[in-house]
This record gives C-alpha cells, sequence and structure tokens, in this order.
C-alpha cells in the first residue's frame, strides 16, 4: 500500500491533479459570481457543453485557438443571457429554469455539431493549447512543474481567481454585485439596477464557466465527445457550497477535487484488478455530494440567493 | 416662520390605482425647507403609496413630483426612479430598513454612491466623510459592524447616516418609532429637530398621535387615498386628529374589571435553546390565569419570537416546564396543543398564518383537518369543510367572494378574521396573540380587540405579544417585558407608566415596583 | 419597458390554453435550428406530424413511449407540488430496473401475477429509497436536491454498468454488458400483440388516478399541497414537514422506479444501460407541461412521446440529427415557463415615463 501514498508526492500526480481542476476552477468561479448576485445556475451543465463545442468549432473552423475561447465565453454569456431572461426580468423558479437552460443548451450543442458533421464515426481534431514553459516560474522545484507547466487555459484560471477575489472586495460594482445578492431592496433603496446588476453577474459568469468547458476541448482533449462534460457543471455547483462562495477557496476546493480524481485514476491502475473501474470513476460523484452536504448546514448562504426580485413588492 | 422658508418639495396631484383600489386620488403637498412634516393616516390610507411614488418605488398614474434644484427653482422629478430621488436629494428610511445584513456598515453606507466602473473604492475619504456627519448628527455607530451583529435601533441610524451621507435635503421616515422603545423614539425625534434646525426637511410616516402632536410641525393627514387636512401642528389636539384620521367615531371596546380565575398556563424556568437572543428564551416564569391578558412587551428581538414559538406547540423547551391546565406538556407539538385547547394567532399572517394559494375554507381547516369532523379513513369531508367556512365566513363577518376563493385574495383585515375564526372558535382556554393587529385598519383592529375581550369575559387566558404601546396598555391586566431572551416580572397595567415601561424595554431593572 | 401586472383570477381559456400555447411556441422555436440545417421547415414538420399519428405502428409506438413517461412525469409533478425538486428520476428509473432483474431474472418463480407483483414492488421501492436519501438530505441538512439526485444520476449510472458487466452479467450475451432476461411468468403482458405496448401502460394510468385522487380527496394530499405551498403555515397548523416531505419523495422515487419496471419488464426483457433515452429529464417537461396536475400528465405523456416518435421519423426521413427532438422536448420546458408567465400576469408595454412639466 506504500506504493499507493507514494504517489502524493510524485510531480505529475499534482500535475494532473492540477490539470484535472482547471474545468471546475472556471466552472466554481462561474457559480459562484451567479449565485453572489442571488442566481443559482443551473444551466451551468449546459453552458459548459457549448463552451466546449463551440469553442472547439471555432477553431476547428480555422480560428486560432484564443478566438475560439472568446467564442465559447460569448456562446456561454448568450445562455447566460436566456437564463437571467427567465430567472431575473421574469422572476420564474431557478430551478426549473436552470434545468430547461442546461437540456436546450446541450442539445442545441450536440444537434450544431450533428449539422456540421453529420456523418463523422471519429472526432475530428484540433491542434490544442500546449503546456508552457515559463522561463523562470517552471524551474522551481516541484510547483515549477505543477503550476506553471501547465496550458495558458490553467494560468487564466490562476489569474481569475484573483480578479474575481478583487472585484468582489474591492471595486464599487462588486460590492453592488455582493449586496443584490444579499437583500435585493437595500440596492434599490441606493439608486441601482436591480435587474441589471443580476443580468450582468448571470451573463458575466456564465461566460466563465463556458471557458472552463472550452478547456476540456481545446486543452485536456482535442476533440468534441457527447457527453464529455459528464456532471462537471453539477460538481461545480456543490463545490461552490464547499467553497463558502469565496474564489480562493473555490481554487481549494478545484484542486482538493482534482486531486482526489488524480487519486482515483492511479489507485485504478494499482489496486483496479481487485475492484471494477466504475467503483473508481464514481468516486468523484460521492465527493460532490459529500462536500454538499457536509457543507450545507454550516454554510451562509447568500440571503437573497433563489429569491426572484419584483419592483414595488417587498 | 418656517412658513416663509424656500419650498423644497411639491407633490402636484398625485393620483394611484392599484387594479380597482385607488391609493392616493389627487394629493397636493408642499415641503418647506427645515421644517417637520407628520404624515398622519390608519393603515391602508395610502401614506407609504405616496411616499414610494415620491422615492420612485412606484410611477403615479397621474401628477407629478417637484423637487428645488440648487436655484431653488422647481424641477420635475423624473418618475419611477429610485436614483434620480436620490440625486435631487431625497433620502428614505424604509420601514423594514433595506440594508444587506452580512455587509458592513460602511458597505451598506457607500453602496451605490460612486461610479461603479472603479478599480477600487474610495473608503478613506467616506470615512473620514462619515465622521464629520456623525459628529454633528450624534448618530453614532461602528462602521466596521456587521449589519446582523447590530440592534434594531442601530440599524435605522444607519438608514438616517445614508441619506445623509448622500447630502439629503428632505428625509423620509415611514413609521419610524414602530419597533423602537419610548426613549428611543424620544433621541429620534430629538435627533431629527437638530437636523431640520440645520436645515433638513423631515417627513414622517405614522398613525400616533402622540408623536405626532410632540415630533412635528405641520401635519398633513390622509384617509382612503386622499388629503382630508392639512394644519400646523400647534394648536392641533390628538382628539381633533384622531376623528380626522378615522372620519368616524370609532367604538372601543373596554376592558370591563374582572377577577381572574384559576391558571391555565403555567411556565416554570423554561429556557429554550437557539442560536441568538431572537431564538432563545432562558429561565422564563410565567403564569396566566383564566380571564386575564397578559400583555409581553420588548424591542422586537429579544426572545418573543421564542416565546410565542413556544406556546404555539413549536418549541420542545430545553429545561423547565410548560403546563398547560395542570398537565406537563413534555412533546410539544402544534397538533397537541391545538388539541389541548390553545388557540393561535400568529405574528405573521401571510408566511405562517395562512396558505395563500388554498382556499379560505381549507385554511380555516388546516390545524383540525385530521379531526374526525373533516375526514373519514383519510378522505376529505369537502361538505364539512365547507359548511365551517360558510359559518365563520357569516359569524366574523369575512368579506370575500366564498369560502373557495384563494385565501391571498383578502385583505389584510378579512384574512385576520379567518384566522381568528379557526383560532378563536373552539373556545381555547389559552390564547396567543402576536402581533395580531398589525397592519391592520382602525375597523379591524377594533374588531380584533372586541373578540380578544370577548375571550377574556369567557374565561379564557391570554398571553398579548405586541409592539404597539397603545393595544398593550388597552388591553393588558398585566404586563411584562422581553429583555434579551428574559421575562420580566409583570405588574398591573394600572401601575405602569409608559416611562418605567420604556426603561424595562431598554433592560434597567424596573425600580418603580 | 415591460411591466408584468399580475392577473387576479386567470380564466380557464387561459389556464388551459397556456400548455397549447407552449406547445406551439416550442414547435415554432424548433423551425430555427431546422433552418438552420437546411431543411424545408413545412415538410419537416408534416413528416414528423405523419410519422407520430400517422399510422397505427406510429400510433402504438407513441403509446409505448408514453407509458414510461407518465411515471416520470408524475415523479416529477407530485415532487415538485412539494417543492421538492427531484431531478433524478432517471436514476430511479435504472434502478428500479435493476431491482425488477434483481428478483424476476430467475432467482425466484411463481405464477405470474404473483412475480409481476414482486418486480413491480421491488422497482417501486428501490426507486423510492434511492429518493428518500436526497430528501433526507435536504430537510435534514439543508443540501440542495437537485444537485444530490443529479449527481446521484451519474452514480447509478456508473452502478448499473458495474452490475451487468459483473455480477449480473448474462453468461448468454456474447460479451454484451447486459443483464439476464426477465423470465416469461415475470414479464408484463402485451396489451395489443405484435405491437410494444404493454401493460405498464395500465399502471402508469392507475398511477395518475390514484395520485389525483390522493391530491384532492385525501388528508395525506392536503398536506402535501399545503407544505409544499407553504412550509411555515403548514408548520405552524402543526403538520410535520419532514413527514411530508419523505412521503412525497418515496411516492416520487417510487414512480420513476416504476417506470424502470416497465421498461425492463415490459419492453426489453433484459436491462442495458440504454434502456432509457432519458425518460427522467423528459418527465420534468412532462409534468410541467401538465401544469403539475397528476391527470394532465397523461395528455403531456402522450404529446411528448409524440414529439419523440415524430422527430425520430423527421430525422430518418429528412437525414436531420436526432438531437432535435431533444431540442424540441428543452424548448417546451422553457416555452411552458413562458406561457405560464402569461397566465399569472399581463403585460403591460410603456414609453419610459417622462416628468411633465406644470
Amino acid at each position: 500500500m506504500a506504493s499507493v501514498f507514494d504517489i502524493l508526492l510524485t510531480v505529475s500526480f499534482w500535475a494532473a491533479a492540477v490539470r484535472i481542476a482547471t474545468p471546475l476552477i472556471f466552472g466554481v468561479l462561474g457559480a459562484l459570481l451567479c449565485e453572489k448576485s442571488g442566481v443559482l445556475n443551473l444551466g451551468i451543465e449546459g453552458i459548459m457543453t457549448v463552451g466546449a463545442m463551440s469553442g472547439w468549432l471555432a477553431v476547428y473552423a480555422g480560428a486560432d485557438l484564443w478566438t475560439g475561447v472568446v467564442v465559447a465565453a460569448f456562446m456561454g454569456a448568450l445562455f447566460g443571457l436566456l437564463l437571467s431572461f427567465f430567472t431575473v426580468t421574469l422572476g420564474l423558479s431557478q430551478h426549473v429554469s436552470g434545468l430547461g437552460v442546461t437540456m436546450l443548451a446541450t442539445s442545441a450543442a450536440y444537434f450544431t455539431y450533428r449539422v456540421i458533421l453529420p456523418n463523422v464515426d471519429t472526432p475530428p481534431r484540433i491542434v490544442p493549447f500546449q503546456p508552457l514553459d515559463i522561463p523562470v516560474l517552471s524551474s522551481i522545484p516541484f510547483l515549477g512543474p505543477v503550476l506553471f507547466q501547465q496550458t495558458a487555459l490553467t494560468l487564466l484560471a490562476f489569474v481569475l481567481v484573483g480578479v474575481l477575489a478583487w472585484f468582489l472586495a474591492k471595486t464599487p460594482l462588486g460590492l453592488a454585485v455582493r449586496a443584490v445578492g444579499e437583500n435585493p431592496s437595500a440596492v434599490e433603496a441606493q439608486g441601482l439596477n436591480v435587474l441589471w446588476l443580476r443580468t450582468g453577474a448571470v451573463v458575466a459568469g456564465s461566460a466563465i464557466m463556458a471557458i472552463g468547458g472550452a478547456f476540456l476541448t481545446m486543452s485536456a482533449f482535442d476533440a468534441f465527445f457527447f457527453e464529455m462534460v459528464a456532471g462537471r457543471g453539477w460538481i461545480c455547483i456543490a463545490l461552490t457550497v464547499f467553497a463558502s462562495w469565496k474564489p480562493g477557496k473555490a481554487l481549494f476546493a478545484a484542486i482538493l477535487f482534482g486531486a482526489f480524481d488524480a487519486f482515483q485514476v492511479r489507485l485504478q491502475q494499482v489496486v483496479g484488478a481487485f475492484l471494477p473501474s466504475q467503483i473508481f470513476l464514481m468516486i468523484p460523484y460521492i465527493l460532490s455530494i459529500v462536500a454538499l452536504v457536509v457543507w450545507s448546514r454550516r454554510a451562509s448562504y447568500p440571503k437573497a440567493l433563489m429569491i426572484p426580485y419584483v419592483r414595488g413588492q417587498r | 416662520m418656517t412658513d416663509e422658508n424656500p419650498v423644497v418639495l411639491e407633490l402636484r396631484g398625485i393620483t394611484k390605482r392599484f387594479g380597482p383600489l385607488v391609493a392616493n386620488e389627487a394629493i397636493d403637498l408642499v415641503m418647506r425647507k427645515g421644517e417637520i412634516l407628520a404624515l398622519l393616516g390608519e393603515n391602508g390610507a395610502g401614506k407609504t403609496t405616496l411616499m414610494n411614488i415620491l422615492f420612485g418605488h412606484y410611477v403615479a398614474d397621474e401628477g407629478g413630483v417637484f423637487v428645488a434644484d440648487g436655484a431653488g427653482a422647481l424641477q420635475p422629478l423624473p418618475p419611477g426612479s429610485p436614483r434620480a430621488a436620490l440625486d435631487a436629494g431625497i433620502g428614505m428610511v424604509h420601514q423594514h430598513f433595506a440594508l444587506a445584513e452580512n455587509l458592513t456598515v460602511l458597505d451598506n453606507i457607500t453602496l451605490g454612491t460612486e461610479p461603479l466602473f472603479r478599480l477600487s473604492r474610495a473608503n478613506s475619504a467616506a470615512r473620514a466623510k462619515l465622521a464629520g456627519l456623525m459628529q454633528r448628527s450624534g448618530l453614532k455607530i461602528d462602521l466596521d459592524a456587521q449589519v446582523s451583529q447590530l440592534s434594531v435601533g442601530e440599524r435605522q441610524r444607519i438608514e438616517i447616516l445614508k441619506a445623509l451621507y448622500r447630502d439629503a435635503r428632505i428625509l423620509v421616515l415611514d413609521e419610524p418609532t414602530a419597533v423602537l422603545t419610548p426613549q428611543e423614539s424620544d433621541g429620534l425625534f430629538e435627533t431629527l429637530r437638530s437636523l431640520a434646525a440645520h436645515g433638513l426637511s423631515v417627513v414622517f410616516i405614522s398613525h400616533k398621535l402622540h408623536e405626532v402632536v410632540s415630533g412635528s410641525d405641520r401635519v398633513a393627514v390622509l384617509r382612503g387615498g386622499r388629503k382630508v387636512a392639512e394644519i400646523p401642528t400647534r394648536g392641533s389636539d390628538k382628539a381633533q386628529l384622531a376623528e380626522l384620521m378615522v372620519g368616524r367615531a370609532v367604538s372601543r371596546s373596554k376592558r370591563e374589571p374582572r377577577a381572574p380565575g384559576a391558571p391555565v398556563l403555567i411556565l416554570a424556568d423554561v429556557s429554550v435553546g437557539g442560536a441568538n437572543i431572537r431564538q432563545r428564551l432562558e429561565n422564563v416564569s410565567m403564569t396566566v390565569r383564566e380571564g386575564e391578558i397578559v400583555g409581553i412587551a420588548g424591542v422586537s428581538g429579544n426572545g418573543q419570537a421564542a416565546l410565542a414559538n413556544l406556546l404555539s406547540g413549536l418549541v420542545t423547551p430545553s429545561a423547565g416546564t410548560l403546563s398547560l391546565g395542570g398537565k406537563v406538556m413534555s412533546l410539544c407539538d402544534p397538533q397537541e396543543f391545538v388539541a389541548a385547547g390553545v388557540g393561535r394567532i400568529p405574528e405573521d399572517r401571510h408566511h405562517e398564518g395562512a396558505v395563500g394559494s388554498m382556499t379560505i375554507a381549507e385554511n380555516i381547516a388546516l390545524e383540525t383537518i385530521r379531526s374526525r369532523r373533516f375526514q373519514r379513513f383519510g378522505f376529505l369531508k369537502f361538505g364539512a369543510i365547507r359548511a365551517r367556512a360558510e359559518e365563520a365566513i357569516k359569524a366574523y363577518d369575512i368579506r370575500c367572494p366564498g369560502p373557495d376563493a384563494p385565501i391571498r385574495q383578502l385583505s389584510g383585515g378579512n384574512m385576520q378574521k379567518a384566522i381568528l375564526a379557526r383560532a378563536l372558535d373552539d373556545a381555547p382556554r389559552l390564547i396567543l396573540a402576536n402581533q395580531p393587529t398589525r397592519g391592520l385598519d382602525v375597523g379591524a383592529v377594533a374588531e380584533v380587540h372586541r373578540r380578544l375581550l370577548l375571550a377574556r369575559e369567557r374565561g379564557a387566558a391570554i398571553v398579548l405579544i405586541t409592539e404597539d404601546l397603545d393595544e398593550l396598555f388597552e388591553l393588558s391586566d398585566r404586563v411584562a417585558v422581553m429583555f434579551r431572551s428574559r421575562l420580566t416580572d409583570s405588574f398591573a397595567s394600572a401601575d405602569l407608566d409608559l416611562k418605567t415601561l420604556g426603561l424595562m424595554m431598554a433592560g434597567h431593572d424596573n425600580e418603580a415596583a | 419597458m415591460m411591466r408584468l401586472e399580475p392577473r387576479t383570477a386567470p380564466s380557464p381559456l387561459l389556464i388551459y390554453g397556456a400548455p397549447v400555447l407552449a406547445a406551439v411556441i416550442s414547435l415554432v422555436l424548433a423551425a430555427i435550428p431546422l433552418l438552420a440545417a437546411g431543411v424545408n421547415v413545412f415538410q419537416a414538420y408534416g413528416v414528423m406530424i405523419s410519422g407520430a399519428l400517422g399510422s397505427q405502428f406510429a400510433l402504438t409506438e407513441v403509446v409505448a413511449r408514453a407509458t414510461p413517461l407518465i411515471l416520470t412525469g408524475l415523479a416529477a409533478a407530485i415532487a415538485f407540488r412539494a417543492k421538492l425538486f427531484n431531478i433524478g428520476a432517471e436514476g430511479q428509473l435504472y434502478i428500479g430496473a435493476l431491482a425488477a432483474v434483481a428478483i424476476g431474472s430467475g432467482r425466484f418463480d411463481g405464477p405470474a401475477p404473483l412475480m409481476i407483483l414482486g418486480i413491480c414492488i421491488a422497482g417501486a421501492v428501490a426507486g423510492a429509497l434511492m429518493m428518500l436519501g436526497p430528501t433526507v438530505l435536504k430537510v435534514k441538512l439543508g443540501a440542495d436536491e437537485v444537485v444530490t439526485t443529479l449527481l446521484l444520476n451519474f452514480i447509478v449510472a456508473l452502478f448499473v454498468q458495474m452490475m451487468i458487466e459483473g455480477p449480473m452479467k448474462d453468461p448468454m450475451s456474447m460479451g454484451w454488458p447486459q443483464s439476464e432476461p426477465i423470465l416469461d411468468s415475470a414479464t408484463l403482458p402485451k396489451l395489443i400483440d405484435k405491437t410494444r405496448v404493454h401493460a405498464g401502460l395500465i399502471i402508469a394510468i392507475l398511477a395518475a388516478i390514484g395520485t389525483e385522487i390522493l391530491m384532492r380527496r385525501t388528508v395525506p394530499g392536503f398536506r402535501i399541497r399545503a407544505v409544499g405551498a407553504s412550509p411555515a403555515a403548514a408548520r405552524f397548523a402543526g403538520m410535520s414537514v419532514t413527514k411530508t416531505m419523505l412521503l412525497v419523495g418515496a411516492l416520487s422515487g417510487a414512480f420513476a422506479g416504476l417506470a424502470g419496471v416497465g421498461e425492463v419488464a415490459g419492453l426489453k426483457g433484459y436491462l442495458t444501460n440504454d434502456l432509457s433515452p432519458g425518460y427522467g429529464y423528459a418527465g420534468i417537461v412532462v409534468a410541467m407541461l401538465a401544469g403539475l396536475s397528476p391527470i394532465g400528465v397523461i395528455a403531456a405523456a402522450f404529446f411528448v412521446a409524440a414529439v419523440f416518435v415524430g422527430a425520430d421519423s423527421m430525422s430518418r426521413a429528412m437525414t436531420v440529427s436526432s438531437y432535435i427532438a431533444n431540442l424540441i422536448v428543452a424548448l417546451g420546458l422553457l416555452s411552458v415557463l413562458l406561457s405560464g408567465v402569461l397566465t399569472r400576469y399581463r403585460i403591460r408595454w410603456s414609453l419610459p415615463a417622462r416628468g411633465r412639466a406644470s
């Protein structure tokens, strides 16, 4: 068994953990931004699928990689706008609207893929983002290869953690977003527009989630497969609670999760002969439920989460 | 003297309808610099609607709002925009404070005061300005405290500071004293006086005659959505204002002296666990006898909710005993309490009192649906449920389209009558009345009071939790005060004056008794 | 500016017209992807209608697909009534099917009525237990049931895969991952010979009628309605929110489990990992289209089944991706939400108001 735990000390293990964590970092940050403004974004699974498909498709059609990322973010924002129309403008059930957006976004992505590539059996490939080799940072022992020999999208995720943390804590707009998730009446009484703030947060959050999806097709893999998001969106929603809506903790939560997932894969190689592989594949989903359950009780939710705001009604 | 001051605000011909209801009808109002105007009217007279139009929460169907600009010329205020109202120098303190509880005081005050698209917040400048404001107004508060940790009085200070921070020239306060102790109310009016002396114009909404008479320069009286009078406060008296406000003489039920009988409810050193004082009770003892009303006063959030939950059967004591008619209730459950003869009138009728989307008949049967009367082998007896509701509608004069209408269509007063029917009709031994008249108009208040006094006459023991001190003194035989999850001894209401009560509410021991 | 004014009492026309309107809106919106795929829309819908209703085969196919949809629709309808958002019907369906196979593929044998009753009970209980977990986590620990049930769907899918590749694998399956077949004595009889319509339909319709009676006419139904509409008021009146939620969770899971029993014992005969093409998720759309009315679920299930069957034959005839069916169903869900707004509110358009000069 000692060999199993030796894994935890290897560079390649932690590099894999960070790689697995990257789409989740984007997903949790996006979900967190939406929820901070008071909107539970259950469109996340579909939005990540759209991001994965559209980013890949743009590159496949000849755009460069970064244009692909922008396309993915834009498409995510579009579905975010749809979700905010239902949940913010019309004030409808965030649960049902979110599921509706997920179903729509997922089937739209699959349908589009099939329209453009009707008869392919092996998914066509693109040239994905390559691991970087940042001069000084990469040569730091251990941390260098783990953190800085990743692709540019992983570094973007790290940067985004800092940007979002600073945005929420330090800027007037960030304060307004936090306030609108706590008490929209207070925000309106201070002369700000609840509708625009929430819509903005949902659209921006959705764009971030979609980049998480794009990471799958443009960095982790080089092609688009059906069902490839595989519940990562729902996992992100659970991790958001685990991270108590803090960007820094979101990073921690995602990497911790990535480590468990990477460990699971390696464990499978070691003891896989004795146990069916599905047992190992279940671990990430079970962990997410455990994380959600353990932290739900003590979590201090944004007070106005899931409560639609109707003007002139208090 | 104030009549010569320049006009800062004018409302012209404001009319607002909600469907068939006319909330405001052709209301004209003028405010001058440095004066305090009281907007008097009973619940439902249209006061809050008018102020919400002024502040841009609602848009008037007719008429407009005009505010003096820097040069003193009146300019129309764009309707429907709180932002425009704020920019024009109008500040509003809502009855239900508009504060984000998990943010700090500073966050709440500066929210929305600086351009949104900045890379950082100008917090040090804000602190400096607020320090000056606190110095001048006497409204002291810790800017780094989280709002959730603060008392009601402190929260109100934040609200006023919010307006002053935005350089408000006109301050609107909606029922500002509803949740304050008498002493805190006095302090508030002193503050408003000094602010007015520095040139601030103040409008406060109230239905309490004494504070209108003592706290304002001028009174505008609203009734049924119309302005029925506007008079200088000096020279007016309470009786005259009362008649203007109600428009007719209201027959008040009088509490006849009555010797109380055997104890019905005995709380002996009861404690209830909870995360904060709001939900907690510590060593509460109280005896309520047949035919007496015991009033529970206190600043809201001092444990009244826990006491109400206890007497409703929603929580079980963690220590001590609760006995009803001599029987110790060890496992508390609303059904058991109802069966043991407890009639319960909840604090929030929309939230706890009624299921809005269900019918009036279903709501009246809500607590006793499992009784033989309303079901057989688990199947509902629709006829009996309906018949029960029809009786109640007749007996309590509930104005409604019929027993099958969803209860949310009823006005507050009629919904409360339905709840009274449910709580009082089976001749309960003990009645818990938690804020039974909150938000009701004068007619409905009188009806609720009459019903409670009738029950007392019949020999019911009644616990009345109320923040309305007039109601407290009018109905209660004895009064006790909740402070920080503890209950004081009770005192005969006849022996208690407002000042002493105020001190008790603020946590001072009652030396008078 | 757009403003929504609540209607005091929506007319019956609006209430019953809303789902129809939603169906129309979703079909109109679905024209956009069809156009984008370069298809003649009118022709496509023509093929779709005849594909769903134009032949006896098509009609029986619609009935066969509606059968599980009625049950998953009920699972969603009763849960959503109590504001318990069970999105795990897909997983509960598979667990129900797995339980049916465990009981009905040779471990026991007996007379057909007993066997059929046995697998139905097993499937219902398995589905109910599957949903009780998330329900307990919600009421006791405040864990969002949407997320837990969704994650459980993935876990169940892996579990089923594990069972049909392992302990329950059919040794005669030539290596395919599938379970041993259901015994003839445990197979639900066909209602119409040589079609796929089976006795599960009767179970489904009885379940819908039973649920309607439960909700409208009984004390437990009264409690479910009260707890769903206002937990605080129900609690104040002495109803146990926890118990009611557990009852709802169990019923909801049981319906989804029964859907799985029907599919495996009425249609397929053995369990594979593609038993359900998303009936669990489509059940949400069925329930919403039905306005959460149990009886309405029957009609809504037939409509959604017709969309699936019609879109399938359309996609074959016009060589469009079969994902068009999922697209239409997803649009259906959002359209229901939209048309619901129209029944509850009046939409007023007004120009940005301007201050009037004196």
